[in-house]
């Protein structure tokens, strides 16, 4: 398996962002209630996982290149901020794809999986190349995670769980079963 | 008279605050909120990426709960020293800014003289500065409030998250590895729980937790006496 | 549950004071801020800085003299442009060169060379640390700097000394076999119930050695014409 296919199925599938790393946790119990919802909002996550891989090497290529103990702060900082001027170029020039992804933008900057992404392909030390397969790759596993996980919770609202395993206990439970689907794939591309 | 209407009127000076800020406690209240009620963990699901991520053997657990209470108690002091100077537009961004400086700060220091550990940690200590944790007690308690109780807010917030952490990792270790701390405690028969050192153990050992705390709460609503 | 229901929520109470803040206030307040912050991470960088490197070194240095088996010296050769120089090329921080320790006995004469190789482990990319003879593709010795294995099975690689050891006197490249002593010259037993890992073990020490006994006869030829 080519070396760029690797990264790509590692991070879509084998180290799947939200079941194996655990990243992005937050909007994957909070935002799963819905098939519909959850595949958008992966969606809005996939392209702003794009512009962090490519804004956070760049910054790190030019920027940080002396200055590596500032890196958190300034992924941190500058992430935030383009998150908001992209959110704003979406509202004023493309209203009607604000109107789909928009109400996401904000709560996807608080997400763990942005700040991840940047900081692994660091200590990965991807190139420019690398890091935008492997923010597609995070970006669809993010999608992935979230729409298995919504289309499960839509039945799992129509049953009658004891009263203790109402609020996470069900959740956290089947996203341990989703996660043990997923150590499956482990082994891909290792070997020959 | 205090207004009949709120739902928990318990207290006579509750209006000489401001509204939204945190009632008046003790010292002890500040410290002993995060751990028992308000536990970060397994209460209020704050921060699971770590709780889950690191939690495979005791030695990570406990690290990341120490660093980031030093996180959440230098934020903290921080916050609360500035909250007359911060203005009001920009106060996140300033907050993160704090956050992100003492999750560096303990990133470095922990890098110096536990190498082990940090390698061990990698990418997710710097992680502490997305922890939904830090921020919502910044905004929610630290900038309303003075320095002492900030700082006893983020001592307990951590206390608490550094206990439930090195719970679950326990757990995962003594029955994913059979060892403790890396001492092995059961003899050479016993076959490891592996799953339980894999990521879906993170999600199954919280999913238990969080039945059992259920579990507990729901006992003491049936047959604790009613209070008046 | 996550953060920015808190943000929301207590947006709305400081709304109070109702005035507008001026904008030179605020970049007054993210200044001081961004100052603070800045002094207060340099001053730490630099009080942990060579705590931090220190160790690192240590770290390189223990894997390289214990896959070379204790070699009396070693020296570092940088590889710039797909090609082995002695002395990294000014301009070019030699810190972030991929290198080779080239191991030498008391008489000066080479023991071998420690590279570190990587590749995709059964999860996640491992590294290891792995000490040769390049005239002849004889293994020393190897060592796992980093690996993702599962914890009980795959992580034996690094912590079952007896799979680690049949790779010294070993020739590459070597091949893995199943359920029986790996013969020399060049066979490893993988390990039971963590085959797909001591595969991988297995190819990053092929891949490796092949790649750098090119460069080393490349730079030995040019060295000594």
């Amino acid at each position: 398996m080519g070396h760029l296919s690797w990264i790509f199925v590692s991070t879509l599938l084998v180290n799947n962002f939200t079941l194996v790393m655990f990243l992005g946790l937050c909007s994957f119990f909070g935002v799963t209630g819905k098939v519909e919802t959850a595949w958008r909002l992966g969606l809005a996550n996939t392209f702003v996982l794009l512009l962090t891989a490519l804004s956070a090497w760049f910054l790190n290529a030019y920027v940080l290149q002396k200055t590596p103990f500032l890196r958190t702060i300034a992924f941190i900082v500058v992430i935030a901020s383009a998150v908001q001027i992209v959110e704003m170029a979406v509202k004023k020039y493309l209203p009607v794809l604000f109107r789909q992804l928009g109400i996401y933008l904000p709560l996807i900057t608080t997400n763990c999986a942005i700040l991840g992404l940047a900081l692994f392909q660091t200590s990965r030390a991807y190139t420019l190349v690398e890091a935008l397969v492997f923010a597609v790759g995070a970006g669809l596993g993010l999608t992935l995670a979230l729409s298995l996980m919504a289309s499960i919770r839509e039945r799992t609202e129509l049953t009658d769980p004891p009263v203790i395993a109402r609020r996470m206990g069900l959740v956290l439970v089947i996203a341990s079963c989703l996660s043990m689907a997923f150590m499956g794939f482990a082994g891909m591309g290792s070997a020959e | 008279m205090t207004a009949a209407t709120a739902p928990v009127a318990k207290k006579d000076d509750a209006p000489a605050f401001d509204p939204g800020a945190p009632p008046p406690a003790t010292l002890f209240q500040d410290v002993w909120r995060g751990i028992g009620k308000e536990n970060p963990v397994l209460v209020q699901f704050l921060g699971m990426c770590p709780t889950m991520a690191v939690t495979n053997i005791l030695a990570n657990g406990f690290a990341m709960g120490v660093a980031t209470t030093f996180v959440l108690v230098g934020s903290g002091l921080f916050v609360s020293l500035f909250r007359k100077y911060v203005a009001h537009e920009v106060r996140i961004t300033s907050y993160i800014l704090i956050i992100a400086t003492f999750v560096t700060l303990a990133d470095m220091l922990l890098a110096a003289s536990f190498p082990d550990i940090s390698k061990a940690l990698g990418p997710f200590i710097p992680l502490i500065v997305a922890n939904c944790l830090l921020l919502g007690r910044a905004e929610a308690f630290a900038a309303k409030v003075g320095p002492v109780r900030a700082v006893a807010d983020g001592l307990g917030m951590g206390l608490g998250f550094t206990v439930s952490l090195s719970a679950l990792a326990s757990f995962r270790e003594i029955l994913g590895r059979g060892t403790i701390l890396g001492h092995p405690l059961f003899g050479p028969r016993f076959e490891p729980w592996v799953f339980l050192m894999m990521p879906p153990g993170g999600f199954f050992t919280l999913g238990v937790a969080c039945l059992v705390v259920a579990y507990v709460i729901e006992w003491r609503k049936q047959h604790a006496p009613r209070e008046a | 549950m996550s953060g920015h229901e808190h943000v929301h929520g207590g947006g709305a109470a400081p709304q109070v004071q109702g005035k507008q803040t001026p904008a030179w206030k605020m970049l007054a307040t993210l200044f001081l801020a961004g100052a603070a912050a800045g002094i207060l991470v340099v001053a730490v960088y630099k009080v942990t800085l060579p705590a931090i490197q220190k160790s690192a070194a240590a770290k390189v240095d223990g894997a390289v003299r214990e896959v070379l088996k204790a070699p009396a010296t070693y020296d570092t050769l940088y590889l710039v442009k797909d090609a082995l120089v002695a002395k990294a090329p000014d301009g070019i921080d030699p810190s972030e060169l991929p290198r080779a320790y080239v191991g030498k006995d008391e008489s000066g004469t080479r023991v071998g060379i420690a590279v570190v190789g990587e590749g995709p482990g059964f999860q996640e990319i491992m590294q290891l640390m792995i000490g040769f003879d390049p005239a002849t593709g004889t293994l020393i010795g190897i060592k796992v700097l980093d690996e993702k294995e599962t914890p009980g099975l795959g992580d034996k690689i690094e912590v079952d000394p007896a799979f680690m050891a049949q790779f010294a006197t070993r020739i590459a490249p070597i091949v893995g076999v199943k359920g029986k002593a790996g013969a020399p010259p060049n066979q490893i037993q993988t390990i039971t119930g963590a085959t797909i890992s001591s595969r991988a073990v297995i190819k990053v020490v092929n891949t490796t050695v092949a790649r750098w006994q090119d460069l080393m006869q490349r730079y030995d030829k040019g060295a000594t014409p």
